[in-house]
């Protein structure tokens, strides 16, 4: 079909479309969500796509598709692989009759997550055929790989590349896509679809004969591959490969590692020709431990012994440091550059206008001496606002709220968690609170969408992935069904109802659940809606910084006298903060 | 090492370097070039500092080692200082006179530099400064000053200015054509007086 410059993750969905994929879920998550954000606008779609609530409802939704004869795809980030880590383990025991490819996108260096684990731990653990891509050529050419060879052994295939192979770009070479059937059909079988104990040891069993073929066949499949050079030789896997053939100098052996589980024989074979082995890979020693457990006595050097780091991600600089601390380059031909020091950092912020902050205001107005748990979302950013205590993962506000309280602390116990994380894993928490007779007040952040991972619908959107309308779904209703009381919905762009229903939540004992409504702004700019912008009065403004304190990056401070600049979206909050009157809207008085 | 002509596009988070990066990309593409980029998405999209490289003739790995660089691209003169110990010796900047001060210095009251100590620390380099969000006003949009910065760069990038202009008029929304082309011809204009 040609070339195309295409990210990553386009390129990933673009494979998909090749492989004739029937069934497409998953939960966003960054690096991971363009490829269902793709898939979910083609035109003239044969394959059936959704956004799930979560990762293990989306794994589950995967699973039974492949068990009815369809290639299923379901796409995560790799923290999101721990909450479908259930579903996970047990499908390598009933396996699939169609290919599952399970997308799980590591993050090394935690660019946008809450920590580097490295996926490619998980397929070892389940015992499932792992591919790791080195460039985005690779990941493309990968998934109907990972398809045919997931139909071959009746096993979910891992698919697992990173925010470099993901959020990178190049000239890629693609195929025409091939249309799907979609024609599944569930057909029982309960010795292999019920795991009850006499079913389940069995399927064990099966799961560990399969293992001596899959390591065979990966090597067959050309992505484990070495060229022998020399007498000392680097190992080296996913993009940590590309950037070693980059620097790679004469009379040095290669191996590149692109699938796992390693053949130990064809492993040992060539690590036992060698002198001296450098082992190069982002996250886990993975590939490094089968390395060492090959080796016999060749000298094996990596993360083990400190010639390469454990934390953070690869870089060409990195990646030649560490060869020159392994001994294989004399020269270091990318010295570190000098970054000047002292300048003001950039880090992300909330939008201007966003509700987050202003609801993040009234609570820390209502509630100065408080515990504040928040969870993953935009509104983490709160942390810059002194309103983010706790951040772990996905729907541990309210747990940790709860767990706070009944851990003895005498302090107000304020938490905040965004609509769709609590759809995703947040009412059960909730639901746990309530039962065990927390004192804590929740506060919903409801925008309406998932934003931070590029404003994907969930089931408070009103719409699917792919648009058509959805029932609409009551955030109040699913809390006054939890047993929560008192649950109150406001604007929090009206500063004054928003302290005053919070002053309300803090006189009274329970589980108390203020839902916060607002478009996100990003979303409300991308639907028109103008709200005017706002311009502080010079003549009136005395510089008290009230406004400034706020936070938003709209608002700046030169001469003694607050501006606003043209990232104002119009909320008006700020005009109601100004103790002297000085902020209006544009052409008003 | 590869020979590739290597170019750091940096802004913040909004500013469109996507759009800019995604150009030359396509430009490569028409001109029949390997190419390899690597971009910020993600959290720090929110108003938060963005580099995007674009490895023309790339073969190897997206990101480019500091100190490597041919030309860097900013669209904010803060930035074009966080990131300029990525050029080479002899490397290029083309640098939109445009501060937005992160909010942190207003709310935390860091020490920030002024604009005029900024234009001179960059001095030091092969610098093009213009003001892209003037000339983008003069074009027709002010969304346009990424357009703007390209066809100023343009001067200095090794691919054929009607292939980058082919692909602006690929990727950007037709009913803001005739404003692109403008813009990157009077980018492009611009950029000659630089030199």
């Amino acid at each position: 079909m040609g070339r195309k410059y295409l990210l990553g993750n386009e390129a990933i969905a673009h494979a998909c479309l090749e492989s004739g994929v029937d069934f497409v879920s998953g939960y966003p998550g960054t690096p991971s969500s363009e490829v269902i954000d793709v898939l979910r606008i083609q035109p003239d779609r044969s394959y059936y796509v959704e956004w799930s609530v979560n990762e293990k409802v989306a794994l589950e939704n995967a699973l039974a598709a492949a068990w009815c004869g369809i290639r299923a795809l379901c796409t995560m980030k790799h923290v999101g692989l721990n909450v479908a880590a259930d579903p996970l383990m047990t499908s390598a025991y009933t396996g699939v009759t169609a290919g599952l490819v399970i997308m799980s996108a590591d993050d090394p260096f935690a660019h946008s997550s809450q920590n580097e684990q490295d996926s490619r731990c998980y397929a070892h653990f389940a015992r499932i055929p792992c591919l790791d891509p080195a460039s985005i050529q690779e990941a493309h050419d990968m998934i109907p790989k990972a398809f045919s060879l997931s139909e071959e052994f009746g096993l979910p295939v891992l698919f697992r590349p990173t925010t470099r192979i993901c959020h990178s770009k190049g000239d890629i070479e693609i195929s025409e896509p091939v249309e799907g059937l979609r024609k599944g059909e569930f057909h029982k079988d309960p010795r292999q679809y019920v795991v009850i104990p006499a079913h389940t040891r069995l399927l064990h069993k099966k799961l560990n004969e399969k293992q001596p073929a899959i390591r065979k066949r990966l090597v067959e499949l050309g992505y484990n591959r070495y060229t022998i050079q020399g007498k000392t030789a680097i190992i080296a896997s996913g993009i940590g490969a590309t950037y070693v053939q980059e620097l790679l100098p004469d009379g040095v052996s290669f191996m590149k590692i692109g699938a796992y589980p390693i053949d130990e024989e064809w492993l040992g074979d060539f690590v036992k020709k060698h002198e001296k082995i450098l082992v190069i890979e982002e996250l886990a020693p993975e590939v490094e431990e089968a390395v060492r457990q090959a080796a016999g006595c060749v000298p094996v050097l990596g993360k083990k012994n400190g010639f390469a780091p454990f934390e953070g991600e690869l870089s060409p600089q990195a990646v030649a440091a560490i060869m020159e601390r392994a001994g294989f380059l004399k020269k270091n031909p990318l010295p570190l550059g000098d970054p000047l020091q002292n300048l003001p950092p950039r880090p992300p912020i909330l939008c201007a206008g966003c509700l987050h902050r202003v609801a993040f205001y009234a609570i820390k107005k209502v509630f100065r001496d408080a515990v504040y748990p928040s969870d993953i979302g935009c509104y983490t950013l709160g942390l810059q606002l002194g309103v983010v205590d706790t951040t772990i993962c996905m729907g541990a506000s309210i747990t940790v709220a709860s767990g706070i309280f009944h851990a003895g602390d005498p302090r107000d116990i304020v938490c905040t968690i965004g609509d769709s994380t609590f759809l995703h894993t947040g009412i059960q928490g909730l639901l746990n609170a309530v039962y065990n007779g927390a004192n804590i007040t929740v506060v919903i952040l409801d925008n309406r969408i998932t934003a931070m991972t590029g404003h994907q619908p969930n089931p408070n959107s009103g719409m699917t992935a792919c648009g058509a309308e959805s029932p609409p779904v009551s955030l109040e209703a699913i809390c006054r069904a939890c047993g929560v009381i008192f649950v109150e919905s406001v604007n929090p762009y009206e500063v004054t109802g928003m302290v005053t229903v919070l002053q309300e939540a803090k006189k009274r004992k329970g589980v108390k659940v203020i839902i916060a409504k607002q478009l996100c702004v990003i979303s409300a700019r991308r639907a028109g809606i103008k709200r005017g912008s706002y311009q502080v009065n010079p003549e009136i403004c005395t510089g008290c910084g009230t406004c400034v304190r706020f936070g938003c990056p709209a608002i700046e401070f030169a001469d003694e006298r607050a501006r606003i600049n043209d990232l104002c979206s119009g909320c008006a909050v700020c005009a109601q903060l100004c103790p002297v009157g000085a902020i209006s809207r544009e052409g008003k008085k | 090492m590869s020979e590739s002509y290597d170019i750091l596009i940096v802004g913040i988070g909004g500013q469109g370097t996507i759009l800019a990066s995604n150009i030359l990309g396509e430009a490569c593409l028409i001109e029949g070039r390997h190419v390899k980029g690597a971009e910020t998405h993600g959290m720090a999209q929110r108003g938060g500092s963005v580099e995007s490289h674009i490895r023309i003739d790339g073969l190897f790995g997206p990101l480019i080692p500091p100190g490597r660089a041919d030309l860097l691209i900013s669209f904010d003169l803060l930035e074009a200082l966080r990131y300029s110990h990525y050029l080479k010796k002899g490397g290029k900047m083309v640098v939109n006179r445009h501060l937005v001060l992160p909010t942190s210095v207003f709310t935390q009251n860091l020490p920030a530099p002024t604009q005029d100590e900024i234009i001179e620390a960059l001095k030091k380099h092969a610098l093009c400064l213009l003001d892209a969000d003037t000339i983008a006003e003069e074009a027709g949009s002010p969304l346009s000053q990424n357009v703007v910065m390209l066809g100023a760069a343009s001067q200095s990038i090794p691919l054929e200015p009607e292939s980058l202009l082919d692909a602006v008029k690929r990727l950007v929304p037709k009913k803001t054509l005739e404003i692109n082309i403008k813009a990157f011809e009077m980018g492009r204009k611009f950029g000659g007086t630089c030199r």
